[in-house]
């Protein structure tokens, strides 16, 4: 079993190599929106990708209001 | 489909469209790939009676009064789904009047508007009635009779009732009201202060609907896919009246997820959706990269082919000739696709341009909720995507103060304007003058009768998601800053320019005497910005030097701050966040 903290890490990893940025420029606080420059929709896409890596489903309205990596990872952790 | 003309409800009009068409599929609900349910006009008959039927045992809408007294309003809070369609036909029913919440408020913002509307009854899906419960104001719901939908087995529903188990027996009374009564109360905006609840009567929908469909038509067989919320007023009008008055389906997908919008179409041989600019942008770039992909010599006939399928289209579509011409691109689309609609912001006319030499024609339009749904719209005869169309039947359009090149403010007169704002006379006065609707919005009439937009007037942006942000609504989160004063503005209505793109807030700040912009008011600024739902996000902040202008009962004069700002100041002036 994941822990939070690298459940965390692997989010970072997939969201840096997924839009293009270095991995080193992400923290678990940052706004996704702003720091990965994309809008709802890619953020939907990103978590798609991070549904079939962790193997979990996350309905759309589970991340509504969500703009945090590390909230984004407690919403993931909670379904593993 | 049914002759509008003849009825003066909307209970009433979908009343006779279940029995008439009662072996016609109505409704499928899908959840990503999944197919949930799916329910003829029959079936949603025998879903919406029994819970009329308990609605008229707790009380509601009783008696013969007015509909627009507060107990017969109850509001539906939900994603779109098929529980939507059902609970608002019980409604009409029993002569109720919705009131329809968009699910991606908060708790505290559905609180404050079910306070304002009055609601008596509140439908709810479990996930949101949970945080509602949670919520600071949660003591203070006025709602007396709460319905919430899919909640868990055991689940803690503090105080509320099962949607699933809430059935009357016997037949409920179908309670008829007029065409002048109100059907709904639909906030246009003012979660954070002053809340604009547009009170749409029967006779706006009716007409409304009369109209899209002369220009559009639905009948049995025909697919709607519905992704925005039923709250929206397109998907209200043409992801529920429109295709049900006709005998159509409608497919709800529950989700945005961009790969099973793209897969329900061939699923489900779609014929119409409706979509903001930003989701058909997204299908654009979709299909470019796959475009991209052919391989050289596939892609030299394909490019012949668009460009081939765009000369004889020039004056208008051909679905038949485009759907043999590009069968690919159309057979991923499911073969059947007649039209998208595009609305809710404004659409760059490349991208439109784009899926018209597809083949695939997007009506964009132009229209507001205080105006019914849509005031114009692309009929495609002869395509025009740099303009939002011609008015629709039935509205009348003008341009109020042209400067000398025809650019002024629109203005809308037309029996789908709103009756007025809820319990707000004085702003019901300044938004419809003589008759006319003063949009805000800022546009010119061509000579072929066609709407071409030029910018807001109105302190307001909208977003690429179709998102209507006005700046009063958004102070509440930088409330306590440590200022002497600030304002939220449209970086437009301070230094007005004559684009519908790029719209940014942005906040002025007025510090103490001898403050300065330090780190930590920096990071405090940034830091309540964050909290904000992204898409009403400030861009940047500009520092002024003089007190605001305030009225004698100490609220800002927005307008002529916003004047001395944008003569004193210029955009450069904007420092980003």
């Amino acid at each position: 079993m994941r822990t939070l903290e690298q459940t965390t890490d692997e989010i970072l990893t997939l969201a840096a190599t997924h839009f293009k940025v270095s991995r080193a420029e992400l923290t678990p606080d940052d706004d996704f929106f702003k720091k990965l420059g994309i809008d709802s929709l890619q953020a939907l896409d990103l978590l798609s990708r991070l549904e079939n890596h962790f193997g979990v489903e996350l309905p759309d309205y589970e991340i509504q209001g969500v703009t945090d990596f590390r909230t984004l990872a407690s919403r993931i952790q909670s379904r593993l | 489909m049914l002759d509008l003309k003849n009825y003066d409800s909307l209970g009433a009009a979908l009343r006779d469209a279940l029995e008439r068409w009662p072996d016609e599929v109505c409704l499928i609900e899908a959840d990503r790939d999944r197919e949930k349910c799916r329910l003829t006009y029959g079936q949603f008959k025998e879903a919406a009676l029994p819970l009329a039927a308990a609605l008229q045992e707790v009380g509601f809408a009783a008696g013969d009064g007015s509909a627009s007294l507060s107990t017969s309003r109850a509001a539906i809070i939900m994603t779109n789904q098929s529980k939507w369609l059902i609970s608002a036909y019980a409604i009409f029913y029993c002569g109720g009047v919705l009131v329809p919440l968009d699910y991606k408020l908060t708790p505290e913002e559905h609180l404050a508007l079910l306070a304002h509307s009055k609601a008596r009854v509140l439908i709810v899906e479990y996930h949101l009635w949970r945080a509602i419960t949670q919520a600071e104001g949660f003591p203070q719901l006025s709602a007396e009779t709460v319905l919430v939908t899919e909640a868990p087995p055991g689940a803690e529903l503090a105080g509320a009732r099962r949607w699933e188990e809430f059935r009357g027996s016997g037949m409920p009374q179908f309670i008829p009201r007029g065409r002048k009564d109100m059907a709904s109360i639909v906030y246009s905006s003012g979660t954070g202060g002053r809340p604009k609840g547009c009170v749409m009567t029967h006779g706006n929908y009716l007409e409304q609907c009369m109209a899209l469909t002369a220009l559009y038509p639905f009948w049995p067989g025909v697919r709607y896919l519905s992704i925005l919320p039923t709250n929206h007023a397109i998907d209200f009008m043409v992801g529920f009246i429109g295709p049900f008055t006709c005998g159509a389906a409608v497919v709800h997908l529950r989700t945005l997820r961009p790969e099973y919008v793209r897969e329900a179409f061939p699923r489900y041989k779609i014929t119409y959706m409706s979509l903001v600019p930003l989701v058909l942008k997204n299908l654009e770039k979709g299909l470019r990269a796959r475009f991209a992909e052919l391989p050289p010599h596939k892609k030299l006939v394909f490019d012949a082919l668009v460009a081939f399928n765009r000369a004889l289209t020039r004056r208008r579509p051909n679905l038949a000739l485009s759907r043999r011409l590009l069968r690919q691109v159309h057979q991923a689309f499911g073969g059947e696709v007649r039209a998208l609609f595009v609305g809710g912001a404004f659409t760059e006319p490349a991208t439109l341009q784009f899926f018209y030499d597809l083949g695939i024609p997007v009506a964009n339009g132009y229209g507001l909720t205080e105006a019914g749904t849509a005031v114009t719209l692309n009929d495609f005869n002869p395509f025009r995507p740099d303009t939002v169309g011609k008015p629709l039947p039935g509205m009348e359009v003008r341009i109020v103060n042209p400067a000398p090149d025809g650019i002024g403010e629109v203005a809308v007169r037309s029996k789908t304007v709103m009756s007025h704002y809820l319990d707000d006379p004085e702003m019901t006065a300044e938004t419809i003058v003589d008759g006319w609707l003063i949009t805000g919005d800022l546009g010119r009439m061509d000579a072929t009768g066609h709407l071409q937009l030029f910018g807001r007037k109105k302190n307001m942006i909208v977003t690429q998601e179709g998102k209507n942000i006005y700046p009063e609504d958004i102070e509440t989160a930088f409330e306590g800053l440590p200022v002497k004063e600030f304002c939220v503005f449209a970086a437009h209505y301070l230094w007005p320019e004559r684009t519908m793109v790029g719209e940014q807030l942005m906040i002025v700040l007025r510090l103490e005497a001898g403050q300065e912009m330090s780190q930590a008011l920096r990071a405090d600024l940034a830091a309540r910005n964050r909290r904000l739902l992204n898409y009403k996000r400030i861009s940047g902040y500009v520092l002024w030097e003089l007190d605001f202008p305030r009225t004698a009962s100490l609220k800002i004069k927005r307008a002529v701050l916003a004047e001395q700002i944008g003569q004193q100041l210029t955009r450069a002036s904007v420092v980003p966040l």
